[in-house]
């Protein structure tokens, strides 16, 4: 049996029904962040220990370490969590709208209209503008291609699984404009989209975590809002619609919550693959299948994934420094087949 | 008073209509059955009239009120809707189901108020699934799985049923089992019940009210024991039969004519069991 805590006010202004075991998981999940994050700026060429790295974020070392803590492995951490954070959630969510476990922003077109766009800017534009504005026209690029995505799917109202069909069909669009450009384009430029696509979280400053961070706190009370229509839509249209859901206005909210997690997430990292089809069904085994405690599970286990990937793909390797991408998609996609493979009775 | 009304509806999927400028009232507190063969348009009917589908024209009047003008939330609070053949995600237990059923009631800050508690409480003791709470769905048998669903929209709070083949796929003791339930909510609390059901005789023993869809519109409505005939069930279904007396209810009990094994001038089941060759006693 499930254990549960109820919360209520007085007047009954707010009351919850909390899952013991989803607590107790997410809180974990957060502290498990937390050590990632120390930790992983702790390693790298030359060690800082865990407290040191405590003393120079808090501003106690007298500045020993300010450089390398503060400007060159903080934001890096940092940014390796959010991103990694919206990616899962994006995958949750889509994977709710979609009704199918397999749904993840690559799948169904979002990254790769952010993937065309980047890419389209280092080639095409290649230099006139200021490298500064690729993650802006990322994220245009991963709207645009929603808002097609969306508009073909219309038909009086959009179904999920025409949302996924187009959405694959303008994913392997986006995907062959992509190759296009990267063939035509000089050598230098290629290399330079070659390695955003991968996905990487090198060289990261403040300004990208600044530029994504107000996204993510905005996003994610504006998920779980939407979250609790999730669990009825996860019925079918017809029985969402009979419980009182306005299930078309829903999916748009939802979509769009999606798209701007994973766009922003892409548009400052690259195309990181596997994590918002994976985090989703990690968090599905830890805390079940509602979706407040699901979107909840899966921004940590997301910030864990790229996180950790970022940790191995600069230490393991030295002096080369392998993108994130290449490990979340390495580790990620063996692990996926695992859990089919472990689970096969169910699928 | 009529609770739910449809006034000149005509629904179409393409150009040619399923149903066209059809009336029909329902009774408030009474159980209709909407009857038809397959594909009359009784299940778009339906679907209709719990708003899930627009109609071309015409409208539908919940109290009174155009549903179309009412807010989805609102409507919920009123009228629940279980389509045909739902399914729910695997591993969400019968609790987790049934609490969905106050979704209308909620929001982001009131997610479990002490009558969404109540309320739950409530249905699940009246479709006698307290005990099986914490089990998962999938667990269940077929007519306990749809006995939950039922749950969640008995916690919906609404004064109005709407189910669209609620036996489908069912074996027939999970079939009664199901139709029971639906007749003691109707007679302890007078809940409006409206459903798509393709067992005619069944139909007969349970609806107050029996709607057969025929040909676009209404063929006929009203009592089942007024109106269930050899021309009805001929223009209806299609089909030829004869129409005698359950020997439990005394309702209409339609027998097809067709092929079949004939055993006259064999001895009957009756003189089997009064000869002592075969026990009756179950």
């Amino acid at each position: 049996m499930r254990k549960t805590y109820v919360l209520r006010s007085k007047g009954e202004r707010f009351s919850f029904l909390i899952e013991r075991r989803a607590v107790l998981v997410i809180t974990s999940l957060m502290l498990l962040v937390l050590i990632c994050a120390i930790v992983g700026t702790s390693i790298g060429s030359d060690f800082i220990s865990p407290l040191q790295v405590l003393w120079t974020i808090l501003g106690l070392n007298e500045g020993q370490h300010d450089f390398v803590v503060l400007t060159l492995r903080l934001p890096r951490v940092l940014l390796s969590i959010l991103v990694g954070a919206a990616l899962g959630m994006s995958g949750a969510i889509l994977q709710g709208i979609i009704r199918n476990p397999l749904a993840s922003p690559d799948v169904i077109g979002i990254t790769g209209g952010a993937a065309a766009a980047a890419v389209g800017f280092v080639t095409i534009l290649g230099g006139a503008l200021s490298i500064k504005l690729l993650p802006l026209f990322a994220v245009i690029g991963a709207l645009v291609t929603s808002l097609i995505i969306y508009a073909l799917a219309w038909k009086s109202g959009v179904t999920p699984i025409r949302l996924v069909l187009i959405g694959i069909g303008v994913s392997s669009i986006t995907g062959a404009g992509t190759t296009f450009m990267l063939i035509l384009s000089p050598f230098y430029s290629a290399g330079q989209a070659y390695i955003w696509l991968t996905g990487s979280v090198y060289g990261a400053a403040w300004r990208e975590v600044y530029t994504i961070l107000p996204v993510i706190l905005l996003i994610i009370p504006l998920s779980l809002w939407f979250a609790r229509s999730l669990n009825a839509q996860a019925f079918g249209d017809d029985l969402a619609a009979g419980l009182g859901v306005a299930v078309q206005r829903e999916r748009m909210g939802l979509l769009l919550c999606s798209v701007l997690l994973a766009g922003f997430a892409v548009s400052v990292a690259g195309t990181v693959g596997f994590v918002g089809l994976i985090a989703p069904h990690i968090a599905r085994r830890l805390v079940g299948n509602m979706f407040g405690n699901l979107l909840l599970a899966s921004a940590p286990i997301g910030a864990l994934l790229v996180c950790g990937a970022d940790l191995i793909g600069r230490t393991a390797f030295l002096p080369l420094d392998v993108p994130a991408g290449v490990f979340t998609a390495g580790i990620g996609a063996p692990f996926f087949l695992y859990l089919l493979f472990k689970n096969r009775n169910q699928f | 008073m009529s609770i739910l009304e449809a006034k000149n509806l005509t629904i179409a999927y393409g150009p040619e209509p399923v149903i066209e400028d059809l009336n029909l009232t329902i009774p408030q507190g009474q159980i209709t059955v909407l009857i038809g063969s397959n594909g009359c348009g009784k299940s778009t009917l339906l679907r209709t009239m719990a708003r899930l589908q627009a109609p071309r024209s015409g409208t539908v009047l919940l109290s009174g009120e155009e549903i179309a003008k009412l807010p989805t939330k609102e409507i919920a609070k009123r009228m629940s809707i279980l389509p045909q053949g739902p399914s729910a995600p695997e591993g969400l237990t019968v609790n987790q189901l049934v609490r969905q059923g106050r979704y209308a009631h909620q929001s982001w800050l009131k997610q479990w108020s002490r009558e969404d508690e109540r309320m739950v409480e409530l249905a699940l003791a009246s479709t006698r699934l307290t005990e099986l709470a914490d089990r998962p769905v999938d667990a269940l048998s077929g007519g306990q799985r749809q006995r939950a669903w039922i749950a969640m929209t008995l916690a919906q709070g609404a004064g109005t049923l709407l189910l669209d083949e609620p036996t489908t796929y069912l074996d027939m003791s999970h079939q009664i089992e199901v139709l029971d339930l639906l007749f003691e909510l109707n007679e302890k609390e007078q809940r409006t019940i409206v459903m798509v059901l393709h067992d005619l005789n069944l139909a007969c023993r349970y609806a107050h009210h029996v709607v057969a869809v025929n040909d676009k519109s209404i063929y006929a409505q009203g009592q089942p024991e007024d109106i269930v005939t050899r021309e009805l069930v001929r223009d209806v279904f299609g089909m030829e039969c004869e129409i005698t007396i359950d020997p439990l209810f005394g309702t209409p009990l339609c027998i097809p004519h067709g092929r079949g094994r004939s055993i006259h001038g064999k001895p009957r089941y009756d003189q089997l069991v009064a000869a002592g060759a075969i026990s009756n006693s179950g």
